[in-house]
C-alpha cells in the first residue's frame, strides 16, 4: 500500500474532516480537524496498520490563527512506512482528546506536551508534569515564554 | 649490661596539632560518585589510571555519608537543586564544593529557563575549575587548590573539640 492509498483510503472514510495533504520528499502529512483526532487514528492504527507512535509534538505559530498545530507521528512496523497526522488547535480553546487509549505510548507524550507547549488532552488518565518540577508555573516552550525564565532580567533585550 | 641510652635519632618531627588535621584531610579527600553531565566523564578519566586520582588520596565513595568532598561535574538544572541539596546535607563536617565546568560555575551555555546559572547560588563553594569541560589537568589542579585552602585552615584540631570555629582564610 502506497503513501497516497493510505491517504485516499482516510478521505473515503473520514470526508471533510481532512483538511489537507502534503507530501514532501517521501513523506506524507495529513491535516484534520482536532474533534475527529481520535476516531481518524483508531482507523489508522486498526484498519491500515500503523501500530507504532513515534512521537507526539506541537507547534506553536505564534500570531497566527489557529495558533497551535499538534503533530502525530506513525509508523507501520509491518511495512516500514512512516505517516505524520497534523492537526490544528486554537489558542482560546487549547484542547485535544488523547490518544492515548489507542496507543498507550501516547500518555507520557501527551504528558511532556501539556508540559512544555499547555494543551490539555481531553479524558487522559494521568495529566501532570514529566520533565518540569511539579511545582513550575507557565509553559516554557510558548514562543512567548521568556528564555531566560520569567524571574530573571532579559540579557541584552532578550526575551525570545 | 644498663639500660641502653639511645636516642630517637631522626625518627622525630614537631608540629602543631592543626596542621596534623589539616594534612591528614587534604591528603584523603573522599568525593562523592556524582556526576550530573559530560563533566563527569572527564572526572571518571581522572580517576582512572593515565591520571589516577588514587595517588592524592581521593577516593570516589559511593555514599555521601562517607564522602568529604562535591564535585559539581556538569549543569545543574532547577529540577536537580533539591537532590544536590539532599545530598549535600547528608555530608558530615568538614566538607567541601568543587563546582567543575563551566555549567556548574557559572551556567554556562545553558542561559536558560531550566538551568541553575551557577551552584554557587544554593552551595558554599570552595573551588571554581572554569572549561568546557576541563581537562584532568584542569580538576588535578583544582583538587591541589582545595588542598592548599584545607592546609592553610585555622583551629581545624580545636572545632574537632567543640572550642570554636574552624577558620578558613582564602
Amino acid at each position: 500500500m502506497s503513501l497516497q492509498a493510505v491517504v485516499d483510503k482516510l478521505k473515503a472514510k473520514f470526508g471533510d474532516t481532512v483538511l489537507g495533504e502534503r507530501e514532501f520528499r517521501g513523506e506524507m502529512t495529513v491535516t484534520v480537524k482536532k474533534e475527529e483526532i481520535v476516531p481518524v487514528c483508531a482507523f489508522l492504527k486498526d484498519e491500515l496498520g500503523f501500530n507504532f507512535l513515534t512521537d507526539v509534538c506541537s507547534v506553536d505559530y505564534l500570531g497566527q490563527s489557529p495558533r497551535f498545530m499538534m503533530v502525530y507521528q506513525l509508523y507501520n512496523i509491518g511495512t516500514h512506512m512512516p505517516f505524520r497526522i497534523k492537526a490544528p488547535v486554537e489558542e482560546a480553546d487549547a484542547s485535544v482528546d488523547t490518544v492515548s487509549g489507542v496507543w498507550a505510548a501516547a500518555n507520557w507524550l501527551e504528558r511532556e506536551c501539556w508540559d512544555l507547549m499547555g494543551i490539555t488532552f481531553n479524558n487522559h488518565p494521568d495529566l501532570r508534569r514529566i520533565l518540569l518540577p511539579a511545582d513550575w508555573e507557565g509553559h516554557p516552550l510558548r514562543k512567548d515564554y521568556p528564555v531566560q525564565g520569567p524571574d530573571r532580567e532579559p540579557y541584552q533585550g532578550r526575551v525570545r | 649490661m644498663g639500660v641502653e641510652e639511645t636516642t630517637l635519632g631522626n625518627n622525630v618531627i614537631t608540629t602543631s596539632l592543626d596542621k596534623v588535621v589539616n594534612w591528614s584531610r587534604s591528603r584523603s579527600l573522599w568525593p562523592l560518585t556524582f556526576g550530573l553531565a559530560c563533566c563527569a566523564i572527564e572526572m571518571m578519566a581522572t580517576g582512572a589510571a593515565r591520571f589516577d586520582l588514587d595517588r592524592f588520596g581521593v577516593l570516589f565513595r559511593a555514599s555521601p555519608r562517607q564522602a568529604d568532598l562535591l564535585v559539581i561535574a556538569g549543569t545543574v538544572t532547577k529540577k536537580m537543586v533539591p537532590v544536590i541539596q539532599t545530598v549535600y546535607e547528608q555530608m558530615p563536617e568538614p566538607r567541601y564544593v568543587i563546582a567543575m565546568g563551566a555549567c556548574a560555575c557559572s551556567g554556562g551555555i545553558f542561559d536558560t529557563y531550566s538551568t541553575v546559572q551557577g551552584v554557587d547560588e544554593f552551595l558554599p563553594v570552595d573551588v571554581y575549575i572554569p572549561g568546557c569541560p576541563p581537562r584532568p589537568e584542569g580538576l588535578l589542579y583544582g583538587l591541589m587548590k582545595l588542598q592548599e585552602k584545607i592546609m592553610n585552615e585555622r583551629n581545624s584540631f580545636g572545632a574537632v573539640l567543640g572550642i570554636g570555629e574552624r577558620i578558613s582564610d582564602i
